[in-house]
């Protein structure tokens, strides 16, 4: 405390001017999560895509003479399930279905919610209300419950998984970007555009759009893992993917039965949804601290 | 002026028409009546889209600021205009009532305290304010477009008018930028909205408004983004977005709020000179009478929701004919004024239920009970279309010009007190 007082003006000057050079490096820091995120996406992209050089055991083919062979077995890295079948190449291209659920069910949901959010927010009255009250019937349900009802109508399979969540996801986006939608369209630059004679379109897309999209994009990172899991969970149930083909949350679902005897059936399988939540969760986080509104 | 199709990036301004070097504060610029007397006598070539501008003769006639009330034809013709809004306390009649006439080429001033409608006879002529929470009824004709009221035209047939015919600017230039794009992006947008231009003559023509409007190295700060800007530097590049359709009208509210005194000046002159080079309308804003007196031709004084006094710039000044402009004149800080400045005692009364008689009679000096119940209208005062609110104009008109500490102040409930 004495210490402070004492302080002469060009210390405290000092101390303020270290502290100024200590925010511009840990501008840099805060990029870190967003950095590693991305490279652990990558690593986990480009081992399911070039799965095929990766191994050379086909996902399905039966090692009879070796099944739950325990992790580095020659020939079998992680081992093998109670078929034979070898788990490293399972995961690897079980990780295809995991991860194009990731993007292709959650990019659909992202665009989707955030136009209808955007109309929603922006028109305001009627549209709006119609739009609003579609999103609380929706949010009336249990989440999952929902998604199961719509798989058992269609039927399990890998494609209305996607459907299913299609259906499903985008009332959260809708909802979110609405809200953003409503506090950005009283900004007076929202009013310049409109005295500016533009369409109502260009107004939407290019003056508000980019100035309420961070909040969207951020809750899609937390949603794609959301969605690897949902489709883990199905796996799980018997809904998702059926079987032989590989997935992740099938995989476990199968393991379950070996769990003592066997953990690696479904430990490592659980550990590629882990190590996928990770870093879309980290690329989630470090978005949110880039694109946090005043940092640019 | 703004060239229509501007050569190439790099080119000096239009003939005759040296670029605004807007200087360091407290640098002196030469006195605007010599600097507009010689852009008028170098300019008029009007551009195609710049309706009728005035001839050589009537032009000169615009610098005196005294004789030029008469200049042109009528371009927006205000009648009986009335906006009511929905809040959440009741409905708030916002403008009651309020008629006017903009001339071509005319300067119209509209000042008044805060929430007396200023802002909302603005927005309403722009057809801004929110659907479903307000309400306008009377008439806003512009002239160009025939004989229909505004108030009565289609979403498609705003977004044709606004920006191309009818520009608006904003109180505060730091938010009424988009902060996501870059200015430059933002002014090719405004010059793309109504014309067609090849890529390389809009970004031409964006560059010759941002260096007609003074905002120096304009290809460099084009690619800036809106947070780089200072204050008046914002404003600039605001005025040149809204010019860039040669808009025939410009709306300014408030334009000059929110900056300090010697940015506000170099606006005010900008935004004049502006007006001479293109022959467009203005509507100036402002609760600052020293600033509308500055620019304006005519001058409307608003208080709660309507027009209580309106006449040529120099008759307003010198001789005010309701008691609230001559306050008004009155709370006007002046140089070697010693003491405390005068303020009007009271506020503006509430416009949900606005009270009946005349309005301003709670904070006047010369109320009497005739005040309180009498239907208010405006009264012709005599010549040049001086108007105003006040069944004894003639009384204020006796008390002269006012200024500061001269103003009798209504000092307590003085209402049942006849003043003959």
């Amino acid at each position: 405390m004495t210490a402070m007082w004492a302080a002469s003006p060009s210390e405290v000057l000092y101390k303020a001017a270290s502290k100024a050079a200590g925010r511009r490096r840990s501008v840099a820091r805060r990029r870190l999560p967003l950095i590693i995120g991305l490279v652990l996406l990558a690593i986990a992209i480009l081992a399911v895509t070039f799965a095929p050089l990766l191994t050379s055991a086909p996902p399905n083919k039966i090692d009879v003479l070796n099944p739950l062979a325990p992790p580095l077995t020659p020939g079998h890295l992680l081992g093998t399930d109670q078929f034979g079948r070898d788990l490293f190449s399972r995961i690897l291209y079980g990780g295809r279905i995991d991860l194009a659920i990731a993007f292709g069910a959650t990019s659909v949901t992202l665009v989707g919610g955030t136009i209808i959010g955007l109309v929603a927010g922006y028109s305001g009255g009627k549209i709006d209300n119609l739009l609003m009250r579609i999103v609380d019937l929706f949010f009336a349900f249990p989440f999952l419950v929902l998604i199961i009802a719509i798989i058992a109508m269609l039927g399990p399979s890998t494609f209305n998984i996607f459907v299913a969540i299609w259906i499903t996801s985008w009332v959260a986006y809708a909802r979110i970007m609405r809200a953003q939608v409503i506090v950005a369209k009283k900004q007076q630059y929202v009013l310049a555009a409109r005295a500016l004679g533009y369409s109502r379109t260009r107004v939407m897309l290019r003056h508000i759009l980019p100035n309420t999209a961070s909040a969207v994009i951020i809750f899609s990172m937390v949603d794609a893992i959301g969605n690897i899991i949902l489709a883990a969970s199905l796996g799980f149930l018997g809904l998702g993917v059926q079987p032989p083909t590989p997935e992740w949350g099938t995989m476990i679902s199968d393991g379950q039965n070996y769990m003592l005897t066997a953990w690696w059936l479904t430990t490592l399988p659980g550990l590629a949804v882990v190590f996928v939540g990770v870093s879309f969760s980290l690329i989630g986080d470090g978005l949110a601290d880039v694109l946090r509104p005043g940092d640019r | 002026m703004i060239p229509a199709e501007p050569t190439g990036p790099g080119v000096p301004a239009g003939p005759g028409l040296p670029p605004v070097s807007p200087g360091p504060p407290g640098q002196t610029s030469p006195p605007p009546d010599t600097e507009l007397a010689e852009l008028a006598g170098a300019e008029l070539e009007p551009d195609e889209e710049a309706a009728p501008v005035p001839d050589p003769e009537v032009a000169e006639a615009v610098l005196a600021p005294v004789a030029s009330s008469a200049v042109g034809t009528p371009l927006l013709t205000v009648e009986d205009l009335r906006s009511y809004l929905a809040t959440g306390h009741g409905v708030v009649r916002a403008v009651d009532g309020v008629s006017f006439t903009l001339a071509q080429a005319e300067v119209l001033g509209i000042v008044g305290e805060s929430g007396c409608g200023k802002s909302v006879t603005c927005r309403t002529i722009m057809g801004l304010l929110p659907k479903g929470l307000a309400h306008s009824s009377g008439r806003v004709i512009y002239h160009p477009r025939g004989e229909g009221s505004l108030l009565d035209a289609s979403q498609d047939q705003w977004q044709a008018l606004r920006g191309s015919q009818l520009a608006m600017i904003f109180q505060d230039p730091m938010t009424a930028l988009n902060p996501v794009l870059t200015v430059g992006e933002q002014l090719l947008e405004a010059v793309n909205a109504h014309a067609k231009l090849r890529r390389d003559a809009a970004r031409a023509r964006a560059v010759e408004l941002l260096r007609r409007v003074g905002i120096p190295a304009p290809q460099r700060r084009m690619r800036d983004y809106p947070f780089q800007f200072s204050g008046g530097m914002l404003q600039r590049a605001l005025i040149a977005i809204a010019l860039a359709s040669s808009p025939r009208l410009l709306l300014a509210d408030e334009p000059t709020t929110s900056l300090d005194v010697i940015i506000q000046d170099q606006i005010l002159s900008l935004l004049l000179e502006l007006q001479q080079d293109t022959g467009m309308s203005m509507i100036l804003v402002s609760h600052d009478l020293a600033v509308i007196t500055e620019v304006c031709d005519r001058i409307i004084v608003m208080y709660a929701g309507q027009v209580v006094e309106e006449g040529r710039a120099a008759a307003i000044i010198t001789e005010p004919r309701h008691p609230y402009t001559r306050a008004l004149l009155g709370a006007l800080p002046q140089a070697g004024h010693q003491g405390e400045l005068l303020s009007i005692p009271g506020h503006p009364p509430s416009l949900i239920d606005p009270p009946a008689g005349c309005r301003f009679a709670p904070r006047c000096p010369l109320v009497t009970d005739k005040c309180l119940t009498w239907e208010t209208e405006l009264l012709s005062t005599g010549g040049d279309g001086h108007l105003a609110r006040c069944w004894r104009h003639e009384e204020v008109a006796r008390q002269g010009p006012a200024t500061q500490g001269t103003v009798p102040q209504n000092t307590g409930p003085q209402i049942t007190e006849v003043h003959e």
